[in-house]
């Protein structure tokens, strides 16, 4: 009987950084000639788990084997040394010079110090032609596809000597089916060379076209290692999400109204709304009084379609209509004056201004609107200030405290108590609970259906499924960049996943 | 515990370092020069009494500097810089002076047309014109930084060394030599006593300090300075807050150019505010301004150019000259920026590791 | 063969842009200028902007490391450079002594700066602008007046001509072969060394590069070394040129540098360009000039308007390629 053989085995691996522990005693073993799936959602750990394999972090505890013997990775270079190849989602090559120097570059060939061109030339094409991919190695890489740019860093991480492990973070998030497909017959080659694959993704199709085992991460802990076959994919989201099948059997309802009050006020309509590699054509509406929970894994097109609403892109196809009004001028300043506010993901860089104070900030919004001239005085900062401060529970020894000293979960309270000064009619929330310990959870749930009730619409994205459907009267689900399906009413999580799963 | 008193919250404002470095000076001079604090009442055949002395000739002669530092510290708060300021000057000069003289064209002219106690255009339109054409040059600054998105040191550099040439253009390439007496009064005159200049200094840092502090502009810059697309999703039009910062700062030029050419009684496109860039900077830095933008301070700013001027007089009454300060203001201006960057800071955290996180819950 | 001559007129594009550029505006000076049409005036190009090409090729390479790189002390060294050697053989020092010695001063100079934009954060514009400053405040420090050269040496380089063969009356001067030598050395460090390849990985994408394993931080220091070289060779021949040093000497030079590599097709972003395009920036810099000169009736500060000028047009220029470029 063929043992299959461990090309790496990672035991016990514990890693925490201040404030999080992001693996928490994980194990992984990757088999000669396998392809491996790494999944999970934002924060589960997969990142950290490779840069761990890949000497970029050092584990607290734990050991890792390379073909049955124990090694200390002590540093990216080290890692290449050892066998290991990293290809990262942004192709880390450079996109101004020939894709043989992208592939050479760093151990060009040499002849009497001076750079070998035609020998590099030669070496570049014979590693192209190994993966049998169609290029031309003097033309320079910016001139080929994201698809091409990324094959050649694979030939790039191969082309050092005896590779063994190849990780691939990623790959495809660029890609369309074509290019996706031309990834996978370079994959499947490598795989009969008997190198290892792993395969870090969150489209589920391509875990189940192209890999052999799946190992899921949830919150730092390993869930499982599964072989591809024998997992369906309802299963494999809800291990991802953290529920048991028998949790979903009992069902969660969505929260439905007794009464409903006849004709909801349409505020927000969107038709055909799109924007090219982010969202596909979407038509949303948005009523008064009600929460649209939005589901969907990440990089299903979420955030795009938020910021499409609000205004931060401009989309090039489709119509937004606004209170009857349709909107020519995207911008955030416009849709503030509409009403519109986004709480948006990345509280760092898009969220708060962290050298600001907390009063700074939290009036800033409401700033923009009044304009430039018509300063908020003093007194009206500090009432501000002070209601949202207890009304979120931001825990700072003063508002007059830098933002950036504030833990994350206070500064998401922050960016909410932004956008809430404004007193918007439509508030769009884009993963608003997350970093946010759980009592604060629930006080923005809370808010958040009080608002509705006090005739706003709000828009409730997040991937944690539990409180969308606590939160929502209606839940839009996304996947792929595409909206799936949308349903009110009696719906439950079993059948939210199955959509997100693709399974409906 | 916290400390409301008057010197704690004075020793954490932006503008205390520079007092310090003002006060060192001073304490230095009257050290090595006692006679350097000497104050006097003058009679003056054509400004009456007024007060005489080093300490009035630093505020009079530094008013050029200060205003050229407040605007820049509008600039340098968004994240970007100026180094136009010294040509706007001279751009500046020179449109009061060639509109002042009588003898412009081809014109024969006799000496006595030259040095002609009158003026071709009336005074206030002088005025107009010398602030305009500052401002229209803060303008196209702005424009290319803010819409042509061109970096702010390329945009302005651009203006740095083109600007002279517009200078002596204006000109036509001659040294300009002004005589019309009502227009000195603003380099020369007093009022109460004291210089113009300094009364011109406090109206601008007034007149600036009520638009950025009074309005919502200060907050906009400060924000656009430390995360300008933060500030944009906020729904504020970073690009104009921009835009209004260079205009500014081409304003308050042409206001320190007014005051210069009328001090000096000339306008000369090569030399006028020639290497004046480098002073703002340093007196912005040294104010506490990050380069980066952010936080800043006007009134520490307007005390750093007190504090360079101060320096420069002292080094000037001890015989050095001018030029072989520049050497010495470069070095300072890296060792200020060293001094307050992340880096400095990391080092400093790590020297006093035991008392840093006492002084953090001390807030 | 066609396909290879498409992917060179590709590759190529910009570069062949500005020599048409430089043609053109050669050709319509000697229209209406027929003096220009002596080959002397072609020659003459080289001979007046020396300087500016050993400067401009050291900025290119500074330009092309991307990260916001530039040298605005370009200026203030050739001045520093001038002065003290023009002090040093006004002392009585040998000039095979002065010239070794100046060169160092360049790279140390350089690699002072590159430290400083490296390891300690700071952003290139204020560290080169700050050692323009230092450099030229050195130079006045050294001597406030202009200090003039009598020795031997530097005037056998500066003032004997050498005469083109094939082309009468036509000449240049020793000095005038330092550029095109650094030129040449230039091309090969670009094309044919690691380091050059480096520059251009980083001037692409920093991270990447780092990613790559290219030893990044290095080169960072050694191109602006390599840009102090430059501007001391460049303060050596402009001192050469004048037979004096003066700290006001090449006042602007950082602009028409900057110009030269602009127009000569480099992108201030980084990455894109080379020393050859730098070449004909020059080149064209210098015909503007003398077809102002021709005219006589236009003054010289029109230069400077006329340099800032084609600053932006250039960087104008440069914008829509990027843009279509991005867009395709």
């Amino acid at each position: 009987m063929n043992e299959p053989i461990n090309v790496v085995k990672m035991l016990g691996i514990t890693k925490s950084f201040p404030g999080v522990m992001a693996l928490d005693d994980v194990d992984f073993t990757l088999r000669k000639g396998e392809i491996h799936a790494l999944v999970g959602e934002n924060g589960a750990g997969k990142t950290t788990l490779i840069k761990v394999l890949t000497g970029v972090e050092q584990p607290d505890t734990g050991t890792i084997q390379l073909d049955d013997k124990l090694v200390q990775v002590r540093s990216p270079e080290h890692s290449q040394e050892l066998g290991i190849s990293t290809v990262y989602q942004e192709v880390n090559l450079c996109t101004n010079i020939s894709v043989a120097e992208n592939i050479m570059l760093g151990r060009e060939p040499r002849r009497f110090g001076s750079i070998n061109w035609s020998k590099m030339n030669d070496l570049a094409r014979n590693a192209i032609n190994r993966l049998s991919i169609d290029v031309d190695v003097n033309q320079p890489l910016g001139n080929y596809s994201v698809a091409i740019q990324q094959m050649v860093a694979i030939t790039r991480a191969l082309e050092i000597l005896s590779a063994k492990v190849l990780i691939l973070d990623e790959p495809t998030s660029s890609l369309d089916i074509h290019e996706t497909n031309l990834l996978f017959d370079v994959m499947r080659k490598l795989q009969n060379e008997g190198i290892g694959i792993i395969f870090i993704t969150h489209f589920l199709d391509q875990v189940y076209e192209i890999a052999d085992r799946i190992t899921v991460l949830r919150n730092g802990k390993l869930v499982g290692t599964y072989e591809t076959g024998s997992l369906p994919r309802v299963e494999l989201v809800a291990k991802m999400l953290g529920r048991s099948l028998t949790e979903l059997d009992a069902m969660t309802r969505v929260r439905s109204r007794q009464e409903d009050t006849g004709e909801k006020q349409q505020l927000v309509e969107a038709k055909g709304l799109g924007l090219a590699r982010s969202l596909e054509p979407v038509d949303l509406e948005l009523y008064a009084s009600e929460v649209l929970g939005v589901a969907g894994l990440l990089g299903s097109g979420r955030t795009e379609m938020a910021g499409l609403i609000f205004g931060i892109d401009a989309p090039d196809s489709g119509s937004l209509v606004v209170d009857g009004e349709e909107v020519t001028k995207f911008s955030p300043l416009e849709s503030l004056k509409r009403g519109i506010a986004l709480c948006p993901e990345d509280r760092k860089a898009e969220g708060i201004v962290g050298d600001l104070t907390v009063r700074e900030n939290i009036i800033l919004a409401l700033q923009a609107r009044y304009g430039w001239l018509k300063f908020l005085s003093m007194q009206r900062q500090n009432e501000l200030a002070d209601k949202y401060i207890q009304l979120l529970g931001i825990v700072t020894p003063s508002p007059e405290q830098r933002v950036s000293n504030l833990s994350g979960g206070n500064q998401q309270k922050v960016i909410l108590a932004r956008w809430l000064a404004t007193n918007p009619k439509v508030l769009i929330l884009d993963e608003p609970t997350r970093g946010v310990d759980v009592g604060a959870k629930t006080e923005i749930q809370r808010l958040v259906m009080q608002l509705s009730e006090e005739g706003k619409s709000c828009v409730f994205i997040s991937s944690e499924l539990e409180e969308v459907l606590r939160v929502s009267d209606r839940v839009a689900v996304l996947r792929d960049r595409k909206k799936v399906a949308e349903y009110s009413g009696d719906v439950d999580d079993k059948t939210l996943i199955q959509a997100m799963a693709g399974e409906a | 515990m916290k400390q409301t008193s008057f010197f704690g919250r004075l020793r954490r404002s932006q503008i205390f370092w520079p007092l310090v470095a003002w006060v060192l000076i001073l304490v230095f001079d009257a050290i090595v020069e006692p006679g350097f604090f000497k104050l006097g009442i003058i009679e003056d055949p054509v400004y009456g009494k007024h007060l005489y002395g080093n300490l009035v000739d630093i505020f009079n002669n530094g008013a050029p500097l200060m205003l050229v530092a407040i605007g820049m510290t509008l600039v340098i708060a968004t994240g970007g810089v100026d180094l136009s300021v010294g040509a706007v000057i001279a751009i500046s000069a020179a449109m009061g002076a060639v509109l002042i003289n009588p003898a412009l064209g081809n014109q024969l002219i006799t000496n006595e047309i030259l040095t002609r106690n009158a003026t071709n255009t009336p005074l206030p339109l002088i005025i107009l014109a010398t602030l305009a054409a500052g401002t229209v040059c803060g303008l196209w600054n702005g424009f290319l930084v803010s819409r042509a998105g061109i970096q702010p040191m390329v945009a302005t550099l651009i203006l740095m060394v083109a600007g002279r040439g517009i200078a002596q253009l204006i000109t036509n390439g001659q040294i300009m030599t002004i005589y019309y007496t009502p227009y000195f009064w603003f380099g020369n005159g007093y009022i109460l006593g004291l210089p113009v200049s300094i009364f011109i200094v406090a109206g601008v840092l007034l007149l600036a300090w009520v638009l950025v502090r009074k309005t919502a502009i200060g907050l906009f810059i400060e924000s656009v300075g430390i995360n300008a697309k933060s500030t944009y999703y906020s729904g504020i039009n970073e690009r104009n807050v921009k835009l209004l910062a260079y205009t500014f700062c081409g304003f308050c030029g042409a206001i320190a150019g007014l005051i210069l050419s009328s001090y000096v009684h000339s306008a000369d496109g090569n030399n006028n505010g020639l290497n004046y860039e480098l002073d703002a900077i340093l007196a912005v830095v040294m104010g506490g301004t990050l380069m980066t933008g952010g936080r800043f301070s006007l009134f520490a700013s307007v005390i750093g150019a007190v504090v360079i001027w101060t320096f420069t007089v002292t080094v000037y009454s001890l015989g050095v000259p001018a030029n072989a300060l520049l050497a010495a203001k470069a070095v300072l201006v890296l060792l200020v920026i060293l001094l307050y960057s992340d880096y400095t800071r990391r080092l400093m955290n790590r020297v006093f590791e035991r008392g840093g996180s006492q002084h953090e819950a001390a807030h | 063969m066609k396909q290879r001559t498409r992917t060179f007129i590709f590759r190529n594009g910009s570069l062949m842009l500005t020599f048409a550029v430089f043609v053109l505006t050669y050709f319509v000076g000697s229209q209406l200028y027929p003096v220009m049409r002596k080959p002397q005036v072609f020659f003459n190009l080289f001979i007046n902007d020396s300087s500016l090409l050993l400067v401009s090729i050291g900025m290119t390479m500074v330009i092309l490391s991307g990260g916001g790189g530039i040298d605005l002390s370009v200026g203030g060294m050739i001045a520093l450079t001038g002065t003290a050697s023009a002090a040093l053989l006004r002392g009585g020092a040998s000039p095979y002594l002065v010239i070794p010695l100046m060169i160092v001063m360049g790279l140390a100079f350089g690699t002072l700066m590159g430290t400083i934009i490296q390891t300690l954060k700071v952003q290139p514009f204020i560290v080169t602008l700050m050692g323009y400053y230092f450099a030229r405040g050195m130079a006045y420090i050294i001597s406030l007046t202009s200090v003039t050269i009598t020795n031997e040496v530097y005037k056998t380089f500066a003032l004997t001509p050498i005469h083109i063969p094939f082309i009468p009356n036509a000449y240049i001067y020793p000095t005038t072969l330092v550029g095109p030598i650094m030129l040449v050395v230039a091309i090969y460090l670009s094309f044919f060394t690691r380091f050059g390849r480096t520059i251009y990985a980083m001037g692409n994408n920093e991270q990447s590069a780092i990613l790559m394993g290219l030893p990044v931080a290095r080169t960072k220091i050694m191109v602006y070394a390599f840009s102090g070289l430059c501007s001391a060779l460049g303060g050596i021949v402009f001192s050469m040129s004048l037979l004096a040093g003066y700290g006001q000497h090449a006042s602007g030079m950082e602009l028409d540098s900057i110009a030269a590599v602009v127009i000569g097709g480099t992108s201030l972003s980084g990455g894109v360009g080379n020393v050859i395009g730098t070449l004909f920036g020059v080149l064209i810099h210098g015909t503007i000039v003398s077809i102002l000169q021709f005219n006589g009736t236009l003054s010289s500060w029109w230069t400077r308007i006329g340099v800032g000028v084609l600053t932006l047009i250039a960087i104008g220029v440069q914008s829509i390629f990027y843009l279509r470029a991005k867009r395709s």
